[in-house]
């Protein structure tokens, strides 16, 4: 894995073994290109976002844009309030201060209408957090019958639909403790896809796979990707990083240190922090 | 089932060591007690002669016949494979035990003709007011213990209040505060809603920890996943959280259901016609206690087997979610 990242970093096109990430890699960059990001909606707006806990402070005056489309890693060391800041995102942590705005609804304390919020932002957990006690049909059907109120058959079938693009439809009637790492994390990424949101968060999918699953679920999120959808994705997988974002954002001690174009950051890292953490990433 | 390890263990019972063990173990408990006087002794009277005579070599041969058919019958019983083990003990225990009962020499003619009275009044007493308490119990217990796991102060206190009050105080006390208290409050309550209204109360403050503690052992990440797609708070305990609780309340619920089952015998104190109170006064007149006693024993025995085939089900059925 380390290796392949590195030889990517150093530009080496050889013929390393490359991850199924790095297949996508010419299109994904062209169909960015082609966005013109500038012009694109605000899906989330963060300004000035600081959260404590207790007199603990994890995020300090967070600025960030994410646009429509747009496809965003967030990376840093542990602890440095990457989860906080995505899972503010849906409200799932409140922040004191600052604006968060998702799909143009301010998120604040005295909010009645959070379900707006919540069913148009997907969020994936590293533990996956499947609810065991449904069939994997059943998991991806709950939320758009549930929430939108849709017919069961009609659930059936967007589920079906999300569970063949993210393949494994043969899946469907088993219970999740009956898949490997790799597929209830597919599953899961099909559970948020069904409610067909504005945009997907990651909170670190592949940190606690097996190493043979994290392709599979790096290479689902890269046809996410390719297709067009926004994300903002909390992850150490560096290949899938330079392959597929806009940008990436480094964060240490809640605290935004540095953003740039992929090529850009890897490449050539301005801050002493960011480089030491490239260093110790890509040489473990 | 416990873990089972893959090695194969060796069956302890076929190991003469260990079966002499057992021998001189049970031999000696049973030349503690003198058994000449018994049925035991009658049995044995072709070898021992007049069983009042025989002394300590009569009491030497009875223990050492029983302790010979025990043995016998453990080893044999190794053999078998688990199912027949257990419904052979099943049914010696249960014949050991009628011919405990034979022992009282009780009149057969008599229960058969009270019996089916017992039922249709005892039992179906008992069955109702059991099982509406229940319903109300488990309504109460899950109120209870949402306002216990709330972060409103008003909902906590009032909640904990009630289980350490209702806990803390003996049932019967309960019984006779709600029947006696509430008409000095001006509620006048028949003797039947009372005992329920004491029931539910009683064993919701019981069940209010065990659907606490079901709901929180359920991770954190599903409510969490529940959330962040969007389910309200009620959904999320309905349909993510108490089905998840579900299968760890099940057996202790399946004890509160038996003890209740059994602690509805409390009411007949305000004269409800349940199973124990017919039990006693039909008893009582005519001298026959024992007879009715041991026939209420068995009906409430057999009411309680059938929850506990029930829970076995419920069990069965929701370990349905996590085979490999
Ligand atoms: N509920 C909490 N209470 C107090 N501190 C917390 C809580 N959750 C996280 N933290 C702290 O906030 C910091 C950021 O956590 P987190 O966002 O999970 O970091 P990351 O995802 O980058 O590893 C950590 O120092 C963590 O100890
Ligand atoms: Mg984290």
């Amino acid at each position: 894995m380390s290796v392949n990242n590195l030889s990517q970093l150093n530009g080496l096109t050889g013929n390393t073994p490359l991850h199924a990430v790095s297949a996508h890699h010419a299109p994904v960059t062209s169909i960015s290109e082609s966005l013109g990001q500038m012009s694109a909606e605000k899906i989330i707006e963060a300004t000035n976002v600081s959260k404590w806990y207790g007199s603990f402070r994890v995020l300090t005056e967070i600025n960030l844009t994410v646009r429509k489309g747009e496809r965003i890693v967030i990376c840093g060391p542990s602890g440095s309030g990457k989860s906080t800041l995505i899972r503010c995102f849906n409200r799932l942590e409140a922040h004191q201060q600052g604006d968060i705005i998702v799909n143009g609804i301010r998120l604040h304390d005295k909010m009645r209408n959070v379900t707006d919020v919540r069913k148009n932002v997907g969020m994936v957990f590293q533990h996956f957090n499947l609810f065991p006690h449904m069939t994997v049909l059943m998991n991806c059907m709950a939320a758009p019958m549930w929430i939108k109120g849709v017919s069961e058959a009609e659930a059936r079938k967007t589920a079906m639909r999300f569970l063949e693009r993210v393949r494994i439809p043969e899946q469907a009637n088993k219970y999740p403790a009956q898949l490997s790492g790799g597929q209830q994390q597919r599953v899961a990424i099909a559970r948020s896809l069904c409610m067909e949101p504005a945009v997907m968060l990651f909170d670190e999918p592949t940190s606690a796979l097996d190493p043979e699953m994290v392709s599979e679920v790096l290479e689902t999120m890269t046809s996410l990707a390719r297709d067009g959808m926004t994300m903002v994705c909390v992850t150490h997988e560096m290949g899938f990083a330079r392959a597929v974002a806009d940008r990436v954002i480094f964060m240490d001690s809640g605290k935004i240190v540095e953003e740039g174009a992929p090529n850009d950051f890897f490449t050539n890292p301005q801050h002493a922090r960011t480089k030491l953490f490239l260093s110790q990433i890509l040489s473990h | 089932m416990l873990y089972q390890d893959t090695v194969e263990s060796e069956v302890l019972v076929h190991k003469p060591w260990f079966i002499a063990a057992v021998f001189a173990v049970v031999l000696a408990v049973f030349m503690l007690f003198n058994l000449t006087g018994t049925t035991f002794g009658e049995f044995m009277r072709p070898v021992i002669g007049d069983p009042e005579q025989s002394g300590l070599y009569g009491r030497f041969a009875i223990a050492f016949m029983i302790t010979v058919v025990f043995c016998l019958n453990v080893v044999f019983i190794a053999f078998a494979p688990l199912k027949v083990q257990v419904g052979i003990v099943w049914l010696e225990l249960l014949l050991l035990f009628l011919a405990f009962f034979d022992s009282f020499n009780l009149s057969l003619p008599f229960i058969s003709e009270n019996l089916p009275y017992l039922i249709t009044q005892g039992v179906v007493t008992t069955i109702y007011v059991s099982a509406i308490s229940l319903v109300f119990a488990s309504m109460i217990a899950i109120i209870a213990a949402v306002a216990k796991l709330s972060s409103n102060g008003f909902a906590y206190a009032i909640a904990s209040f009630y289980t350490s009050f209702f806990r803390g105080l003996p049932l019967l006390m309960q019984i006779y505060l709600i029947y006696l208290g509430l008409p000095q409050l001006g509620i006048i309550m028949d003797a039947v809603p009372s005992g329920i209204l004491a029931l539910s109360l009683c064993v919701g403050a019981y069940m209010t920890e065990i659907f606490r503690a079901g709901i929180q052992s359920i991770d954190r990440g599903q409510w969490e996943a529940s959330r962040s797609m969007g389910f309200g708070f009620g959904l999320t305990m309905r349909r993510i959280i108490l089905p998840q609780a579900l299968p760890v309340i099940i057996p202790p619920m399946g004890n509160m259901f038996i003890s209740m089952l059994k602690d509805s015998s409390l009411v007949s104190v305000l004269g409800v016609w349940e199973l124990t109170f017919l039990a006693r006064t039909i008893g009582q007149p005519t001298f026959h206690h024992m007879e009715m006693l041991i026939t209420a024993a068995i009906i409430y025995w057999i009411m309680s087997a059938c929850l506990e085939v029930a829970q076995s089900r419920l069990e069965r059925h929701f370990a349905r979610s996590k085979v490999r």
